[in-house]
């Protein structure tokens, strides 16, 4: 615990490989980023771009062969990536709460709710049984589940969706943790239940002070929940920054395809951006800039060298369209 | 040549018909038997139960118009798009496509000329496609199905036409669905749909299962080829913004029921359903304008004992005593249809 102001999550140059008879397949490549006290960090991406890979890491929770293989992860000052597995096993659920896509799959079908919060609750806090079910009953109606007292007793299979949704973030919020993993959390729920969801992942976040990764592929989503987003393809980072600027004024040639490939309520656009081709697979990550065959604005430094992150106001920017004054190659046939 | 043959049929039987509705449906209902085996329910004492997935549809599509249906999951919007198709027999009501009744009194050699000419797209090209046959196999088979060609060259000729006409490399008809990408794989359905020359698609959620960049790419693909091919699409999405990019005209379906329909521009300029409102401000602001938003409680109920009267009364702001005992019926207002009391009486 040395210093209480720092970010409560702080990721430096992660590495995820997953070793193999031809090498190792890089998942996550020299991946950094902070998330601060009460601070939403939206990680968007599409399918392949390792952004539940970095949270699977942070939480600790890599499938073998999978592996951290270079970087640190940090949480309020204490190292937790080289952490044995029973003493990660203890932060996981105290420190860090996790939230998944599926919230079936993420409550025991056997056990009533009520006994799954209290065991979360008794693992990590100093309480009785009476008063963790009372806690337990509190959570619930934090979470906006209306007679909580009688539904702490019925089973995952008793809630619809978006019910047993706010169960799991209960359940996530057992033990007061100061960091909440959220991989696609509304991603299973209907658009109106989703609106109820995020607004209540802001209030919890914002009340409680504690920081929140979202793992999304929903840029609505984002721009709804996010202080600040990072943009993640083939396993690094594209553009981190203030959710505002990355998707008002986007820097990244990727960030702003992918935003005009959305459809959107207000436009009318006869045809959508596109973006040719698809992600790289893992085996096949180009050279240079993972992006430059898919970029409409790839110059001969795209193909050769891989682009360090570059400050552009508030944001870092993987791209050497960035860098204003191209110190290695000036042979940068611009677009 | 059969092709152009059937072509030239089509052509004709387009001028003939123009005016009316390319799909006509009527009072369209299904009920699924959802209560357990006859001798649990006499031992338990349970009443049989009936799940009413869609109730008293009525709807046109015009041809060269995309129709599109939006709801929430289990508002019965698939239930429709496989009566229309003819997977699935409606409990009641009429689907009528080009003048042909497609579950009563239609000869079964005019069957499957219907058949002919209606292709489907399913959300999932992962399931969708067989994984043991060779994409050009899978792309033939509705020409072999529909017999429109014996030739092998002929018939070799055409799925080649059918992937450069989705953007992909007439080489590819040797391999097997793996080895392709899910934006790829959904081309590869397309091409399949495409290959007995349909004048109408039924999209099932034909991009929820993708990734944006790749929707995008999908998305114009369906328009493009609407436009250099004359379809007419029947197009199934939970997402407004993906239905505002592609419908001309939009039906909402809320547990069964259609309660508004209304062409594109104006459903999303001016909602006239509670509904239809609640939908529309729960998708999440891209444009970060800091629009307010007015939050809706409440679920959707349970489909086999929904509310009485107007299944939406319980989450509905503008409900009254009428809502809670009258099934409201879909009335015209211009161009659209709503169904929704507090419309009818002007207090929306």
């Amino acid at each position: 615990m040395m210093k209480l102001t720092g970010p409560v999550l702080s990721v430096r140059n992660l590495r995820v490989e997953f070793p193999n008879r031809r090498g190792a397949l890089v998942a996550v490549d020299n991946v950094s980023f902070d998330i601060a006290q009460g601070e939403v960090l939206g990680v968007v991406g599409e399918s392949g771009a390792g952004k539940s890979m970095t949270g699977t890491a942070v939480i600790g929770l890599l499938e073998p062969p999978g592996q951290i293989t270079a970087g640190e992860i940090w949480l309020r000052g204490q190292r937790i990536d080289n952490l044995p597995y029973e003493q990660m096993r203890r932060i996981r659920g105290k420190r860090i709460g996790m939230v998944f896509q599926d919230p079936l799959t993420s409550l025991n079908p056997l056990y009533r709710i009520g006994e799954q919060i209290i065991e979360t609750i008794r693992t990590h806090l100093p309480l009785s049984d009476a008063q963790a079910r009372q806690r337990a009953i509190e959570l619930l109606s934090e979470v906006g589940i209306q007679g909580a007292s009688d539904r702490i007793d019925s089973y995952p299979h008793q809630f619809s969706g978006g019910m047993r949704q706010r169960v799991v973030l209960a359940l996530a919020l057992a033990a007061e943790p100061e960091l909440i993993v959220a991989d696609e959390p509304t991603t299973a729920l209907d658009v109106s239940i989703q609106a109820q969801i995020i607004t209540l992942i802001k209030r919890l976040c914002r009340d409680r002070g504690t920081a929140v990764m979202l793992i999304t592929h929903d840029m609505g989503v984002i721009a709804e929940t996010a202080d600040r987003v990072a943009v993640m393809y083939a396993g690094r980072i594209a553009e981190i920054g203030p959710v505002r600027d990355v998707i008002q004024r986007p820097n990244h040639p990727y960030t702003r395809g992918l935003m005009g490939s959305i459809p959107t309520l207000e436009g009318n656009a006869a045809r959508l951006m596109q973006i040719p081709g698809s992600m790289p697979r893992l085996t096949a990550i180009p050279k240079g800039c993972a992006f430059n065959p898919r970029c409409d604005k790839v110059f001969a430094r795209c193909r050769e060298e891989r682009p360090e992150e570059i400050v552009v106001d508030q944001s870092r920017v993987a791209c050497w369209l960035m860098a204003k004054a191209p110190a290695t190659s000036p042979s940068g046939a611009n677009s | 040549m059969s092709d152009e043959q059937s072509a030239a049929i089509d052509v004709k039987k387009k001028t003939a018909g123009s005016t009316r509705p390319l799909v006509e449906v009527k009072g369209l209902s299904r009920i699924f038997d959802v209560s357990k085996p006859w001798l649990n329910r006499m031992i338990e004492r349970e009443e049989r139960l009936l799940l009413k997935a869609v109730q008293d549809v009525d709807l046109q599509i015009s041809r060269r118009e995309t129709f599109a249906l939006v709801g929430e999951s289990g508002s019965g919007k698939s239930t429709v798009a496989k009566m229309v198709v003819g997977l699935l027999p409606p409990t009641s009501g009429s689907v009528m496509i080009d003048g042909h009744d497609m579950w009563a009194g239609t000869s079964t050699a005019d069957m499957t000329a219907l058949r002919r000419r209606i292709q489907m797209i399913f959300q999932d090209p992962y399931a969708s496609l067989n994984p043991r046959w060779r994409v050009g196999a899978i792309i033939a088979d509705p020409i072999k199905a529909f017999g429109l060609s014996n030739d092998v060259a002929e018939t070799e000729a055409k799925v080649a036409d059918l992937l450069r006409l989705v953007g992909l490399d007439p080489a590819d008809m040797q391999k097997y669905p793996h080895e392709f990408s899910g934006g790829q794989r959904q081309r590869i359905c397309i091409a399949r749909a495409l290959s007995s020359n349909p004048e109408f698609l039924v999209c099932d959620e034909p991009t929820s299962a993708l990734d944006v960049s790749v929707q995008a790419q999908i998305l114009n693909l369906m328009r493009d080829l609407q436009d250099r091919l004359g379809l007419t699409y029947l197009f199934i999405s939970h997402n407004l913004a993906v239905v505002r990019h592609m419908a001309t005209r939009i039906g909402v379906m809320y547990l069964g029921r259609l309660v508004e329909t209304a062409p594109s521009a104006e459903l999303f300029l001016r909602p006239r359903h509670p509904y239809t409102r609640m939908l529309l401000d729960a998708v999440p602001d891209l444009k970060m304008s800091g629009r307010a938003r007015k939050m809706i409680e409440g679920e959707i109920p349970n489909p086999i004992s929904p509310p009485p009267g107007c299944a939406f009364h319980p989450r509905c702001p503008l409900a009254f005593a009428r809502c809670r005992l009258e099934v409201p019926k879909a009335l015209p207002y211009g161009a659209r249809t709503a169904a929704c009391h507090a419309v009818e009486e002007g207090k929306a």
